[in-house]
């Protein structure tokens, strides 16, 4: 693996706290280090171009969602409202119950492998232009610019005195990035509560106290992670960093700089031949370094820290066009396609692998029983759950009942009727279930009680019987389908 | 902290504990620090020939978390109890915080159950709220024995057919919660006379309540019903003051026909309802109680 191996594999020794004792000095002279290093702070350099404008377009996609969402209505409520209290978790048109957990699951699985896909056959794509990290990152760092200037201004004032100018921007960036962060706090809580009914409590400043906190929590985690932590979070924090590479092969598309063009590399005046005098494309202008979030030389290779944000593409290819040389010092290759220099259709050839296929297949599979179970997904759920205490007993002229607890849960939101029938056992009927009304987006528990005839019971074995509830929803309209649904249990027979 | 038997053993863990916070910071300052032995960023060790460690130092922000845990230590065992027996500046212990919140509980289910205080059963069987609590009650406590829906089995009292053995009315049915009932049948064969007689006995009570059963049988057990009629009445129609049951109908609570009843006549029954007042306070007793007089009102059986 490439990112194990540059961890391994010590860099040329330029730099590092090591780098100062030189050979002939003896274990005394040698020098002691801190194993703790202050992290450096990064100064990105602005960048644009092509990759930039998609990372922009993921931003916006993105976020108009996360922010825009709450306040969409549907149903006279909100269209996406996880309501814990109640447990009731309206998407849309659906009301899942705490029962239809399995939806998520499937929905977490399926990102999951979306994520494996992606990664073998692009690298770190999501990281790059869809993570929060990231994407919060970029607000933050276009907020910072636009205060505080590109790269070079923003290092000569962090350089320089406190002054007045220093001061007041300094200010003001915080001052935006708290109220960005508060703003995605409030967002982020109203997904679970009615985003109308906290903007009305946070303007009363009546807020409870797990809204205070979830709101301020999620604030504080906005605005460190995205105006402090920034690449410490992929280098140190972030699982996926880490596992990524493992769906990696030598035919991933990643970041890489095509070190048989560029090298050796030099500075060099635009109008010479640059051949001639023996050099390779790379001006080494360190550009593709300054752009750099994570703060890493692409052209020492692939690296862990790379998140696969393209800028470094962006900026050479803006290089190469200034000193017309063709683009694509740095791109987005396999490393099979550096080394055999294959075509871009032989590379897109070689998406269709083992790997990528069986990533895909279960990818469909699994959305495919995603899709099929919600679209079969019955609008109302019955639990049949039986008495726990006394099994069976004789009523009138030796007639056996066993007693149930029906809980029927209504997942529309319209009041509906039901209907409770019984089969299994010669002469079995249902006392006490007439026709049972649920409210909307409700559940309700009833008793009945099932009864078979003194007969039945003499010709039935004494112990549990299977028998089956058949619940049908009865139709509001006269063209609407009557729904069924069918729940095992058992009916006793005492000895 | 009353398992230490003495006090050497709260002093231990006292100790013990904070030389461990003081180790870990001890072991976070001396770690943090170390001599270059080579000079290609390194660490200078190799293995399997040709594989080295680069010094890839950890993050300071990082070490800072260390820290924080040591301070949030530190903190913690100044607040709360963990310092041998040291309870702990708060002085807050898990019995007080379960009584504290026991008494929240209670006052904010006084306010709920004040609006019920003196309603009739009538009152409170319209009250959808009472009748909710009611229901869950019911379920926690009455239905293990009662059923869910309430009617009860064999030895256990159905509440919705109206045959009440000590009364239905709201007052009786609160007493009834309140302090339980136990119910008596004396064995009556020596009483009755011989087997011959109790099943003759067994035949008329049968008869009462119209159902299957010799009627020459019941016609020779008559006269010896008086020893019964003593607690159940001279027309076999019991008694609410003693709980004696009611057999002219068609309710057998501990088994129907003529084998159920001669046993009864043989070995007598004492059946227990226990008391909830140690479970349910009077106010959800009041509440319960109506309850289950709705039941009986509104039930399908009682209709019939």
């Amino acid at each position: 693996m490439n990112q194990a191996a540059a961890q391994t594999k010590p860099v040329s020794p330029t730099g590092g706290p090591g780098a100062a004792a030189d050979e002939t000095s003896d274990d005394a002279a040698t020098s002691v280090v801190s194993m703790y290093v202050k992290q450096q702070k990064i100064y990105a350099r602005a960048v644009s171009g092509w990759f930039a404008g998609w990372r922009w377009a993921m931003v916006w996609a993105t976020q108009l969602v996360f922010y825009g969402l709450p306040w969409l209505q549907w149903n006279d409520r909100q269209a996406v409202l996880f309501d814990l209290g109640a447990r009731r978790f309206y998407i849309f048109g659906m009301v899942l119950y705490p029962q239809d957990f399995i939806y998520l699951t499937a929905l977490l699985v399926i990102s999951a492998y979306a994520l494996f896909l992606f990664t073998a056959v692009a690298g770190r794509l999501w990281c790059g232009f869809a993570c929060p990290q990231t994407v919060y990152t970029e607000i933050f760092m276009w907020v910072e610019r636009k205060i505080q200037g590109d790269r070079m201004a923003r290092m000569k004032r962090d350089a320089g005195p406190w002054n007045l100018d220093r001061s007041w921007r300094a200010a003001a960036k915080q001052a935006v990035w708290i109220a960005i962060a508060l703003w995605t706090g409030f967002t982020f809580v109203g997904y679970f509560t009615p985003i109308k009914v906290l903007a009305q409590l946070v303007s009363q400043l009546a807020l409870g106290p797990w809204e205070t906190f979830w709101v301020l929590f999620y604030s504080f985690a906005t605005y460190g992670n995205a105006g402090f932590m920034r690449e410490q979070v992929c280098k140190y924090m972030c699982p996926y960093a880490r596992f990524q590479s493992a769906m990696f092969d030598k035919d991933t598309l990643i970041v890489s700089y095509d070190v048989e063009r560029g090298e050796p590399r030099g500075s060099r005046s635009r109008k010479v031949d640059h051949k001639a005098l023996g050099k390779g494309d790379c001006i080494d202008c360190g550009l593709c370094v300054q752009v750099c979030p994570t703060g890493i030389d692409i052209r020492k290779g692939l690296q862990y820290e790379c998140i696969g944000c393209t800028a470094c593409i962006d900026v050479c290819d803006g290089v190469m066009d200034k000193m017309k040389y063709p683009r694509g010092l740095v791109r987005f290759d396999t490393q099979n396609g550096m080394a055999q220099h294959l075509t871009r259709g032989q590379r897109l050839k070689r998406i269709f692998r083992p790997r990528v296929l069986i990533y895909t297949s279960i990818l469909l599979v699994l959305v495919g029983a995603l899709a099929t179970s919600i679209a079969l997904r019955s609008p109302f759920r019955v639990d049949v759950v039986r008495d726990r205490a006394s099994l069976a007993r004789i009523v009138d002229d030796g007639q056996i009942e066993n007693v149930y607890r029906l809980q029927i849960m209504n997942a529309t939101e319209m009041p509906q009727r039901y209907q409770v029938a019984i089969k299994g056992l010669p002469g079995i009927v249902l006392d006490g279930a007439d026709t049972i009304e649920v409210m909307p987006a409700h559940a309700r528990w009833i008793s009945v009680a099932a009864r078979v005839p003194p007969q039945t019971g003499t010709a039935a074995r004494p112990g549990a019987h299977p028998i089956e509830f058949e619940i049908q929803r009865l139709s509001r309209e006269p063209d609407e389908p009557v729904v069924r649904t069918v729940e095992k249990s058992t009916f006793v027979v005492p000895r | 902290m009353s398992d230490f038997f003495n006090s050497g053993w709260s002093i231990f863990v006292a100790a013990t504990t904070i030389i461990g916070l003081v180790a870990c910071l001890i072991l976070l300052i001396v770690a943090s620090r170390r001599r270059v032995m080579a000079d290609d960023n390194t660490t200078g060790h190799v293995w399997d020939e040709d594989l080295r460690e680069m010094n890839n130092p950890l993050p300071r922000w990082w070490m800072y978390l260390f820290v924080i845990t040591v301070v949030f230590a530190a903190i913690y065992l100044a607040l709360y109890p963990g310092l041998g027996k040291f309870p702990g500046v708060l002085d807050w212990s898990s019995a007080g915080q379960y009584k504290t919140e026991q008494q929240r509980a209670q006052e904010n289910m006084a306010q709920i159950f004040a609006k019920f205080k003196g309603k009739s059963a009538e009152e409170l069987a319209k009250d959808s709220v009472a009748m909710g609590i009611g229901e869950r009650l019911f379920g926690n406590n009455c239905a293990q024995c009662h059923g869910s829906d309430a009617r009860g089995s064999k030895g256990f009292p159905n509440l919705t057919d109206g045959d009440w053995l000590y009364g239905g009315s709201l007052e009786t049915l609160t007493e009834t919660i309140t302090k339980g009932r136990m119910g008596v049948m004396p064995p009556m064969a020596a009483a009755v006379g011989t087997a011959e007689d109790v099943k003759n006995v067994a035949n008329y009570v049968l008869s009462l309540s119209g159902g299957a059963h010799n009627a020459a049988a019941a016609q020779l057990g008559k006269p010896k019903f008086v020893v019964c009629a003593a607690c159940h009445g001279p027309e076999g129609k019991g008694n609410q003051a003693l709980g004696a049951p009611n057999l002219t109908d068609k309710i057998w609570l501990h088994g129907w026909g003529e084998a159920a009843i001669v046993s009864m006549i043989n070995t007598g029954k004492t059946n227990v309802m226990p008391a909830f007042s140690e479970r349910l306070n009077a106010e959800q007793i009041h509440v319960l109680a109506a309850y289950v007089w709705s039941l009986s009102q509104t039930s399908s059986m009682a209709a019939k």
